[in-house]
């Protein structure tokens, strides 16, 4: 052992804000150099559990920034709940064995996020207790895999057998072993995003982190500090460093949705990083070399977009390595059914419910509906159904009432031959959708009940904070 | 005007996590500038009960560190101001909020 400290030995030095590896390959290296380059998040605690360094994979799944987490308890950045559930670190234990747990943590985004956890302490040549080192690795995957992995007919969570469906599960693993840049089309609803993750997860980069931004949600301003990152005193409030999402996507996928929003001059600078695989930060110089897989995906028509000179035509071609289009629901024949009956299982499951299935007429109901939100909108179909079902199979009265109500329900119905005389059909209006169908129970219920949120939560069997999330999802004013 | 403000607690410090904090600090802060502080403890930590104490307390600020997205929303909603992220002594955010210097995502041990 005395040999092997003589040969390869291994010197913290603090300098600033960093620590010098020596000896390690003859060379000198900066700590936080090497342990950036692990996929796994990682934090170097001193013998009183504060921090003394983290990495760029503890900083993505915790979201908090390095700088001002160095010296803190870990309890305190974290925000793990194993700290408060025995952790030897934080009860101040120095003999104890390497641990590894299962636990979560909420991170800056406030999203509750499932861990494991592994903390060992770290002694010295002489034996002496020198610290701790904890691991973090983000299992959101594996917690979500482990719930879908006995399901046949589906690949990364998307589900089918029609062959559209069974061509692009064809298509995922080859695109995924390159590096290709991939083109996700396809109509609202019909699990872009899924996909996008299906492909990462099958990719060699499935380990590393897989960062998504939505083009659409932030404004121009913040969109370029975000994608890009910044430095200290590069703008108005810009108080530290910040990485950007494109290098905390370094080693695994970058993820852009609703492409198509992009303005154009963030348009220039992302051809410009695909070019040359490299992001330079707002206001510095120096710049970064990334290594990542870029999927993007949108809704729109990006040839009518280029056409019309709202989209640069050198980016599509750019982006337009792989192009993967997922079909609308309603071109997806048998599919219905099979989703149909997931969503089923899965909200039973979810609110604790027995029901067996959908009666007769439902059932053609909802495969003779031509679902403009595709899947999206068959699961919220679905969970609308379960939600009011109180027997044993889901009837035409558990439907939202936009599916009876409508044109579509006339020739099952009639071929049915249980269409009452007396009830004239309503007038379907085509601008309405399951959106405002909802709304429109709201306030109907609400009027009902004379604005007591309370009972109008009762009269449409739902739980008060449930109706409370519906009224904040259509901007119903309190 | 009177203003109340509920911190969850670990020992002097804002707790960590608002799920899984059990102990309470409910502040009345009156408008002649006297403190009136009462600890309450939780026979459990839960969020959905912090989340109904601070409505019952009609608690006008909750100052906490990590809180989950839907319990955030909920107290927004309910027109409490939620001051997340917050790390630091007790004692010195309380005093920060006085002057107005207490904003979400402050660090105190930095400062």
């Amino acid at each position: 052992m005395t040999s092997r400290y003589k040969t390869c030995y291994l010197v913290g030095v603090k300098n600033d804000n960093t620590y010098l590896v020596s000896g390690l390959l003859n060379q000198q290296f900066l700590l936080p150099d090497l342990l950036n380059e692990v996929p796994v998040g990682i934090a170097v605690l001193d013998i009183n559990g504060n921090i003394e360094v983290v990495n760029r994979t503890w900083q993505t799944i915790t979201g908090a920034e390095p700088d001002s987490m160095v010296g803190l308890k870990c309890m305190l950045a974290l925000r793990c709940d194993y700290c408060f559930k025995g952790c030897p670190v934080m009860a101040s234990k120095a003999d104890f064995n390497p641990i590894s747990v299962d636990a979560d943590i909420i991170d800056r985004s406030r999203i509750k996020i499932p861990i494991r956890l592994t903390v060992a302490p770290i002694f010295s040549k002489d034996n002496k207790l020198s610290g701790f080192v904890e691991t973090i690795q983000d299992i959101r995957q594996v917690a979500e895999l482990s719930s879908t992995a006995s399901k046949a007919y589906s690949l990364g969570g998307l589900i089918g057998t029609s062959s559209q469906m069974v061509k692009v599960f064809s298509m995922i693993p080859s695109i995924a072993a390159t590096d290709s840049s991939v083109l996700i089309t396809g109509e609202t609803g019909t699990g872009k995003d899924v996909l996008a993750e299906a492909v990462h997860n099958a990719s060699d980069r499935a380990g590393s982190p897989f960062i998504k931004v939505n083009c659409g949600a932030l404004p121009e301003t913040l969109l370029e500090s975000e994608l890009f990152g910044h430095v200290k005193g590069a703008f108005t409030g810009a108080h530290e460093n910040r990485p950007g999402r494109i290098k905390l996507a370094h080693n695994g996928s970058f993820f852009l949705t609703e492409i198509g929003d992009l303005p154009l001059s963030l348009q220039v600078k992302l051809l410009s990083f695909l070019d040359d695989k490299e992001i330079h930060p707002l206001g510095s110089s120096v710049g970064f070399k990334a290594d990542v897989r870029v999927i993007v995906a949108t809704h729109r028509n990006l040839k009518q977009m280029v056409i019309d000179k709202s989209f640069r035509a050198d980016l599509l071609f750019r982006l337009n390595v792989v192009h993967l289009h997922l079909p609308p629901l309603r071109e997806r024949g048998e599919d219905i059914l099979l989703l149909k009956n997931h969503f089923l299982k899965d909200y039973c499951t979810k609110f604790n419910k027995k029901i067996k299935g959908f009666t007769r007429k439902t059932a053609k109901i909802i495969s003779a509906y031509h679902f403009p939100g595709n899947v999206r909108e068959l699961r919220n179909i679905v969970e609308y159904a379960v939600n009011f079902c109180d027997r044993e199979y889901i009837g035409t009265e558990h439907l939202p009432a936009y599916l009876t109500e409508q044109d579509i329900l006339r020739p099952v119905m009639e071929s049915a031959k249980t269409l009452p005389d007396h009830a004239p059909q309503k007038e379907y209006s085509p601008a309405e959708n399951w959106d405002h169908a909802e709304k429109r129970m709201i306030m109907d219920a609400l009027v009902n009940s004379g604005g007591r949120k309370g009972e109008a939560a009762k009269r449409l069997g739902w739980s008060r904070s449930t109706f409370w999330r519906k009224m904040n999802k259509h901007s119903i004013n309190r | 005007m009177d203003k109340k403000i509920l911190i969850p607690l670990f020992n002097d410090d804002v707790a960590p996590r608002f799920d899984l904090a059990t102990d309470v600090l409910l502040v009345e802060i009156k408008s002649n500038s006297d403190y009136y502080e009462r600890v309450i403890v939780l026979p459990q930590a839960s969020a959905d009960d912090l989340c109904a104490l601070a409505t019952s307390a009609n608690a006008d600020a909750v100052i906490c560190g990590g809180i989950g997205d839907e319990h955030y929303q909920y107290l927004t909603w309910k027109e409490i101001t939620v001051f997340d992220d917050v790390i630091g002594p007790v004692k010195k955010i309380l005093e920060a909020h006085k002057n107005a210097a207490l904003s979400a995502g402050m660090n105190f041990y930095n400062a």
